[in-house]
């Protein structure tokens, strides 16, 4: 990956409003985001949250009502026509629908952006089609037609078709959305290949934590238009902030439902004085320090190992675990806050409230399902 | 067998189309004749007009209100006359343009403009089926209106054109047996003029069947090239 450099986009103040008959919808509410050059950038939110709006902005196909839109070093905002259509060249985009044309072959379907205006012969874009299905891994699918291939082959063809004038940037609009988990799986790693072989910059916009989780270093959180939280990922997985960020991090990892299991055990639902469950996250190096022996040794505090779980995010491993800690007097409160002194994330969790909440959230769950 | 061919047979089931052969071979002629040359006009104005109310339709690639507005209602108000009447009141127009208000060129203004405003909207309907996801990935690529009109939307639509322009022939072909009322001659005023005025059977059902057998033809050969074309 390549080293922070200038920002290649870089999205300043930008507003969208739409008008609509009797309203207006701010679908993107004052949002500044930049990226840089190799950056694979992870966007998520929930549906309406205004992420494709917002990266619509990015080649243009959605116009900003306010703020400007820098991207290679060129102001976008001033751009219309050919000047326009010619910078929308280098950003490469991909559908969560693939969008590929129907009645063309692949060959073809690579083809078009070669039609429209690149300078060279047809032997030449032959050549670099034939050279991009091999990349993606299609070369003998070029004389079929995409009702013919699966929806993971159709996005493979629609990652070539959005290399074929060699753009700097590809912008994947829930890309492997429409996708089962192992054919999202390998989009994902050809998405890293193209980032690490030709220095590829991705902005990925999901809704899948389990996507950015695999391939990005960079993520923001959106809600109703605005980015509330952003950051590296191992900062935002090892200590996210916003609400949001949790649940998003939570529905990729197996953390919570472990959780669930663990506080319905009479032994855990009956803790004595000086006993305290808690859960202890850390990423990085902390991860190499002796801590659970620690506790022990300095602090005579026994820690009751009740789950566990390791990840690892950019060759970086980040851990997650479940205790019952027990010892005389404040010897827990002691220890926890040593451990939060190693940057270990510490969250304690009072059984009686957490069970409460998850009787709520259960009840909250079934009225919209009844609905 | 060598009896059912003879003309004698023929004679005796429809004497009077035996007589009448020539009126038939003319009359069929001129059916055809308005057929491809309004139909020829007709589908380049009415494709023009598609086109058109597709790009500048609220959220199309040239998005234009007035142009929209105006087009749409232009096409309804044509599409609600009745031919029988478009054919009478036109006639000034007609001789504006060809010459004259009488005989089987005069046929071809009114049936164009009888028949443009239909087939704009099969065009309209066959290009806005168009997936909205392939013009954005088009426009995403840096496409032009102009690549995405020809190269997109026309491309991608073809099998749906050639469907719709199919049923747009058998209409036109029903439109010219209307013809011979201002003296456009063809085969439906065969039909009328000569069979049903004269009590001559024979002649009416001859004119339906030799109808029934060119849209039978224009209907299988378009099936067949659609179905060559489709790919989806």
């Amino acid at each position: 990956m390549a080293e922070a450099t200038s920002p290649i986009i870089e999205l300043k103040d930008i507003d969208v409003t739409f008008k609509e008959a009797d309203r207006t919808v701010k679908a993107v509410k004052d949002v500044n985001l930049q990226v840089n050059k190799g950056d694979i950038y992870g966007i998520v939110g929930y549906s309406g949250a205004g992420k494709s709006t917002l990266v619509r902005v990015i080649n243009q196909l959605q116009r900003q009502s306010k703020g400007t839109v820098t991207v290679s070093g060129q102001n976008l905002g001033n751009l219309s026509g050919k000047n326009l259509r010619q910078a929308r060249t280098k950003i490469g985009m991909i559908f969560q629908h693939f969008n590929l044309m129907n009645e063309r072959t692949i060959g073809d379907n690579v083809l078009f952006p070669l039609l429209l205006g690149s300078k060279l012969t047809r032997k030449e874009k032959q050549a670099k089609v034939d050279e991009l299905l091999d990349l993606v891994g299609l070369a003998d699918k070029k004389n079929d037609y995409p009702a013919q291939l699966s929806g993971g082959q159709k996005q493979r063809v629609a990652i070539a078709r959005a290399l074929a004038n060699d753009p700097e940037i590809l912008i994947s609009d829930e890309a492997t959305s429409a996708l089962d988990p192992k054919t999202t799986g390998a989009i994902l790693e050809l998405l890293k290949h193209l980032n690490e072989t030709l220095g590829l910059t991705v902005v990925l916009i999901t809704h899948e934590m389990q996507a950015v989780k695999a391939i990005c270093n960079k993520v923001a959180v959106m809600q109703s238009g605005e980015i509330i939280e952003r950051g590296d990922l191992l900062t935002i997985f090892s200590n996210p902030t916003e609400q949001l960020t949790k649940e998003f991090i939570e529905t990729s990892s197996q953390i919570d439902s472990a959780l669930a299991n663990v506080v319905e055990q009479a032994t855990v639902q009956n803790l004595g004085a000086g006993e305290q469950l808690v859960v202890l996250s850390y990423a990085g190096d902390s991860t190499e320090a002796p801590l659970i022996a620690q506790l022990y040794e300095k602090f005579h505090v026994t820690p009751n190992i009740l789950f566990g779980n390791v990840e690892i995010l950019q060759n970086t491993p980040v851990g997650t675990l479940g205790l019952v800690l027990s010892g005389v007097g404040d010897a827990v409160e002691t220890a926890l806050a040593y451990v939060a002194q190693q940057g270990v994330h510490v969250r304690r969790i009072n059984v009686a409230e957490y069970r409460a909440e998850l009787a709520r959230k259960a009840a909250a769950n079934n009225e919209e399902a009844t609905v | 067998m060598t009896t059912i061919l003879a003309s004698d047979f023929w004679s005796s089931i429809m004497p009077n189309v035996v007589e009448n052969k020539d009126v038939f071979i003319q009359s069929t002629w001129e059916t055809i004749y308005m057929t491809l040359v309004s139909g020829l006009v007709a589908g380049i104005l009415g494709m023009l007009i598609g086109v058109v109310l597709v790009v500048t339709a609220p959220g199309g690639i040239l998005e234009n209100k007035p142009t929209y507005w105006i087009l749409d209602k232009l096409v309804n108000i044509f599409r609600s006359i009745p031919f029988i009447i478009l054919l009478a009141v036109i006639a000034p127009f007609t001789r504006l343009v060809v010459g004259t208000s009488i005989g089987t060129t005069a046929a071809l203004v009114p049936l164009t403009i009888g028949c443009a405003p239909f087939y704009a909207r099969q065009v309209q309907n066959a290009l806005v089926d168009v997936d909205r996801g392939i013009i954005e990935a088009a426009q995403a690529v840096g496409a032009s209106p102009l690549q995405i009109i020809f190269r997109v939307y026309l491309r991608e639509a073809l099998p749906d054109l050639i469907r719709t322009s199919v049923v747009t022939i058998i209409s036109l072909i029903g439109l010219t047996a209307m013809a011979g009322a201002i003296g456009g001659g063809g085969l439906g005023n065969t039909a009328i003029s000569i069979g049903y005025n004269r009590f001559e059977n024979d002649i009416t059902i001859m004119a339906m069947i030799i109808i029934l057998a060119i849209v039978f033809v224009v209907q299988v050969l378009g099936d067949l090239w659609a179905r060559r074309t489709d790919h989806r």
